[in-house]
């Protein structure tokens, strides 16, 4: 039975929904509106909104000043190797906390979940003193690990809340049927769990595309992703605003149209098993 | 081959122990049914068997061998289980195929082998579809299907049939035993219901609280209980307890009767009561008479024809030689 709602409540509620999602878009929708202006015009007082020469020219600088390929290519590299070998380790972890609990499983949950709480500036030295050492300063190889480690948490807590939707017997069936502990996670569990997976490797698509704090300290040069490509265009001095968010629409295009496209099944995995 | 020795068997979760030490052999080609109340063990020791859980203690050997410490998927059981446990993204075909693709059999040899199971079980135009796409009878006869396709020396059945309705269950279990007669294969089906116990078990093994109380042939469990807890268990309606005075003047300190072995008589029979619920099966009536100065209820099975109503005044006559005898810890006197 439909709720009887009424017509004002509803208004409400929609006039609601609207303003919170233009709040959080506006900032998005005045970068790039703000790439299209020229220098003078990004900066005018009071703000020009659509009213301006709509100009290209800012696009054309960028791409003449930095190599955009590269950095992107970077980010690529950096979140989907993340991403990809996160979930490699994550698979089994969480099979093992949903299928095989102990009595500490739940406080091994708890503890990779509080490492999340910690500031990362708190492990900024040791880290980059570490990565001195091994020789992974400004390597992509040392930005995948640095970004698995970080996301692992989630990944691991996001898979093992899928996997407990899955009926144990299943597994079990599996395993009569002489599957062994590969084949069973192979065949039978990841398929039954691809919603579940394809939402948590979207979401950390996203998150390690879009971290800064150490793909900024640990690159120079070399293995840059887009986010230092956007730093680079971050100047105190001068008037680069125009410039600064040309770059960042470049930067995030490519993840905007990526989760433009998977929205359905991100909202579909991450409300998974929310109701039954 | 399929003979399954169970030997000081102990499973404890905790410091809870769920199965004290426990014997029990079942011979190759039997079919045995583990029969008890929910929560006496009897699932667990199934799982036991299947390797699906550690053993605390004891040895399991199958055909004589120690298999212990052998994974499930080594120990050649196939197990049917009471959610069917299908491979929900899998067609029935692949369903079937998944067990003999593990064992890298051939693909003809596959084939063959699950067009003779759909065959059997009636699956041949439902091979690929999804579970989800079936019945509750059809799912069981895949799940069935895909255990038999791998020529298991054991089939374990763990209530395979409670979640169907009524109609199906029965016909389901005339398929079970019809297979097994087919295959000949050892077979282990867990059950709380004792109408499938009896109707199908070649031995039953009655379970309480992981203790086995009694085994033997579904008649042998009939006629000589070896408790009370047997002796209420097995029978349907439930066997007749009286207590006091009437069982003490039988030199007993209870007296079970079958509700099959008390006759509706005259009025000056040796038991009056009065009738409380009458049960008109059509092919039987079940009478309940209170006021009979022996049990609260006694439960009397006649002919569908003999007609008594609620309130009626009726003379019962027990068949004497059908009292089972049992002394106060609720063992059966010989």
């Amino acid at each position: 039975m439909a709720r009887a709602v009424s017509t004002r409540r509803k208004l409400i509620y929609t006039l609601a929904a609207w303003t919170a999602g233009l709040l959080i878009f506006f900032p998005i929708l005045w970068t790039v509106l703000t790439s299209f202006k020229t220098e003078a015009d990004a900066i005018a007082d009071p703000p020009v909104f659509l009213f301006f020469d709509w100009t290209l020219e800012n696009y054309a600088i960028v791409q003449e000043r930095s190599d955009y390929m590269r950095f992107l290519w970077n980010s690529v590299i950096i979140a989907g190797g993340s991403t990809l070998l996160g979930v490699l380790i994550a698979v089994p972890a969480a099979w093992s906390m949903a299928f095989v609990p102990s009595r500490r499983t739940k406080d091994i949950l708890l503890w990779m979940l509080s490492t999340k709480m910690l500031p990362a500036v708190g492990v900024l030295y040791p880290i980059y003193l570490i990565f001195i050492e091994m020789g992974l300063l400004d390597s992509r190889i040392g930005l995948t690990l640095v970004l698995m480690l970080i996301n692992l948490p989630i990944i691991v807590w996001m898979l093992y809340t899928y996997f407990r939707e899955i009926p144990a017997e299943i597994l079990e069936a599996a395993r009569m049927d002489g599957a062994t502990l590969r084949e069973e996670i192979l065949y039978v569990l990841t398929p039954m769990a691809v919603p579940g997976i394809a939402s948590t490797v979207l979401l950390n698509i996203i998150l390690a595309w879009n971290e800064a704090f150490w793909t900024l300290n640990l690159t120079a040069a070399k293995a840059a992703p887009l986010t230092a490509f956007i730093a680079s265009y971050s100047s105190p001095e001068g008037l680069f605003y125009a410039k600064l968010s040309a770059a960042s629409t470049m930067a995030i295009a490519p993840i905007l149209i990526l989760g433009w496209f998977s929205q359905k099944q991100l909202v579909r995995g991450l409300t998974f098993g929310a109701v039954k | 081959m399929g003979q399954i020795t169970l030997e000081k068997v102990t499973k404890s979760f905790g410091d809870v122990e769920v199965i004290p030490p426990l014997d029990l052999t079942i011979q190759d080609g039997e079919f045995t049914v583990f029969v008890g109340p929910s929560g006496c063990g009897k699932s667990t020791l199934l799982r036991l068997i299947a390797g699906l859980e550690d053993i605390s203690g004891g040895t399991i050997s199958i055909d004589g061998q120690d298999a212990t410490s052998i994974p499930p998927a080594k120990r050649g059981l196939a197990m049917v289980f009471q959610s069917y446990a299908l491979y929900p993204h899998m067609s029935v075909r692949k369903n079937i195929a998944f067990p003999m693709r593990m064992a890298g059999l051939p693909k003809d040899e596959q084939d063959r082998r699950i067009a003779q199971a759909a065959e059997a079980l009636n699956l041949t135009d439902y091979l690929d579809r999804r579970p989800g796409q079936l019945s509750g009878g059809q799912r069981q006869r895949v799940a069935i299907g895909r255990a038999i396709v791998r020529e298991p020396s054991a089939f374990l059945f763990d209530e395979p049939l409670s979640n169907l309705d009524a109609a199906l269950r029965v016909g389901m279990r005339l398929e079970i035993s019809e297979l097994h007669k087919r295959l000949a294969t050892t077979m282990i089906y867990v059950t709380h219901d004792q109408v499938e116990a009896m109707t199908m078990a070649d031995r039953i093994v009655v379970l309480r609280a992981g203790h086995i109380e009694q085994v033997g042939s579904p008649l042998e469990l009939y006629r000589s209980p070896r408790n009370t807890f047997v002796a209420g268990f097995i029978g349907s309606p439930r066997m007749n307890f009286i207590e006091g005075a009437a069982a003490q003047a039988l030199g007993a300190h209870t007296i079970g009767i079958r509700p099959e072995h008390i006759d509706v008589a005259a009025q000056d029979a040796p038991w009056q009561g009065t009738v409380g619920v009458a049960e008109h099966l059509g092919s039987d009536t079940f009478f309940h008479v209170h006021g009979t100065g022996l049990a609260e209820t006694l439960t009397v099975r006649a002919p569908g024809e003999v007609s008594f109503r609620h309130g009626d005044r009726i003379g019962l006559a027990p068949r004497t030689q059908e009292f089972h005898r049992f002394d106060a810890e609720g063992l059966r006197i010989a």
